[in-house]
């Protein structure tokens, strides 16, 4: 199987964001945890661990590529925001748009990245109009597929009539594995308990996720008005509501379009929220989708993208190298590396 | 996200200048997994004891620099970087008294992917050294 397997397996390290915050690790212990954990390829959020981004140092990128070194491991994605309402009283313009995601591809380019994980809410037509200036810098813009949108929601079609006219080898997505979550997530569920919701809406969300009844949760553009309905007559609260809408808005979309679009996924967050001892996500079947993509020839990373945290800080000591550490098993193994 | 980590209770004391209690200081951080500018940082809802810091009371230092709250959204280059905490000063003549006070915050975020922005929250009841 593993001559089969074109799959490489990297992190995102958004994943330890948690003890970056709290400053438990810096940026080189962590990328130190990423090579203990035999973790090739790494991505990184500007905005999150690299000191004033966009406005990178020349100090930084040398310390970042002997970090590269001295832990032997690869840059692969650099993930972009696009604040565009960052000026008082109006949006950035088009050439501000331009101009702030060529700043990102000078980044990419000069961190050794050859993707831009690129924000869900960005047109169509910049990403057209910066093509040339990624394929000349060797970086690909891919945006970010991710719940509760899917290859056959509004704009990932419009991208994908634009990608079939353009041909550039720069345009493509990132798919978020968010987007195949079967199960209601434990830490979620598990987390409205602790702030008081009833039990009996609880379970309702459960069993309503995992049977896809929820009420009109996921059209996307349109206000929810019929899940707080629905928790109000049952009893909940206005924070019931809140904790509802923030923790089941995942989908389970349908594997067979994922057969059809692979072509055009250049990159993967491996999404995960919760780990088993025993080598499964909680949520996400990724016994059911690693296969697909072996299948379908997809031969970029698979980045673990550790999400749990915030649904468990409030109550427990996150141990994000440890969830990790159980992905990138399970990532090995479906890969057929273990 | 972080919420109960957005109040820093180590920094919460009385500002003395020249003598006087000019007001006081505590630690914030932001409810988001990524540092931004300035200007995406909205609204800051400091109550202690119920009493409302105004913003143009508020000034928040950040990496040895000190901005006024009212100029943030004229801001749209200096950063709060990710999990920095910084040192709120609200001026209030006399201070706080020493003792225990309930803290609470609401922290506007104005993230243009998120319609409608979001917002964070923390409640500490904190004791202000004598």
């Amino acid at each position: 199987m593993t001559s089969q397997s074109k799959i490489k397996r990297g992190v995102t390290l958004y994943s330890f964001q948690e003890e970056y915050f709290l400053r438990q690790l810096s940026l080189e212990q962590i990328i130190a945890v990423c090579a203990q954990l035999d973790i090739p390829g790494i991505e990184i959020i500007g905005d999150q661990m690299i000191p004033n981004y966009p406005n990178i140092s020349d100090e930084f990128v040398k310390q970042w590529h002997g970090w590269m070194d001295k832990y032997g491991r690869t840059p692969v994605c650099l993930d972009m925001f696009l604040d565009w309402n960052k000026y008082k009283g109006r949006v950035m313009t088009d050439d501000e748009r331009f101009e702030s995601v060529v700043h990102d591809i000078h980044n990419a380019h000069k961190l050794g990245c050859t993707v831009i994980r690129v924000i869900h809410d960005v047109e169509p037509a910049l990403l057209e109009k910066l093509a040339p200036t990624a394929e000349k810098h060797n970086v690909k813009l891919a945006l970010e597929i991710h719940a509760p949108s899917y290859f056959d929601s509004p704009l990932e079609q419009r991208l994908v009539e634009m990608f079939r006219r353009v041909q550039s080898p720069s345009l493509c997505f990132t798919l978020d594995m968010g987007v195949f979550t079967k199960f209601q997530p434990r830490v979620a569920s598990d987390r409205f308990l602790r702030e008081g919701m009833k039990p009996e809406i609880v379970q309702y969300l459960i069993e309503a996720y995992n049977t896809r009844t929820l009420p009109s949760s996921h059209e996307l553009g349109k206000r929810n008005d019929a899940l707080p309905k629905k928790i109000l007559e049952m009893g909940g609260r206005e924070a019931d509501i809140y904790w509802a809408m923030m923790g089941t808005h995942s989908v389970y979309s349908d594997l067979a379009l994922l057969r059809d679009y692979l072509p055009y996924v250049k990159h993967i967050h491996g999404k995960f929220w919760e780990m088993l001892p025993e080598g499964r996500e909680f949520s996400i079947p990724y016994d059911e989708i690693v296969p697909i993509l072996i299948e379908g020839g997809y031969d970029g990373y698979i980045d673990s993208e550790y999400e749990g945290n915030r649904w468990i800080q409030d109550a427990f000591t996150v141990d994000s190298a440890a969830q990790v550490g159980l992905h990138q098993a399970m990532l090995k193994r479906l890969l057929g590396e273990a | 996200m972080y919420d109960k980590y957005l109040i820093v209770g180590e920094a919460f004391k009385n500002v003395v200048e020249g003598g006087q209690v000019t007001g006081y200081q505590i630690g914030l951080r932001l409810p988001y997994y990524r540092g931004v500018v300035l200007s995406l940082v909205g609204e800051t809802i400091l109550t202690v004891d119920g009493e409302r810091a105004p913003a143009e009371a508020m000034t928040v230092t950040l990496r040895g620099k000190t901005y006024p709250k009212t100029q943030f959204e004229d801001e749209p280059v200096a950063k709060w970087e990710f999990g920095d905490i910084g040192i709120v000063t609200v001026a209030k003549p006399g201070g706080l008294k020493p003792g225990e006070h309930k803290v609470e915050l609401r922290q506007q975020m104005k993230i243009s992917y998120v319609p409608g922005g979001f917002w964070g929250g923390d409640t500490k009841t904190l004791t202000l050294p004598g």
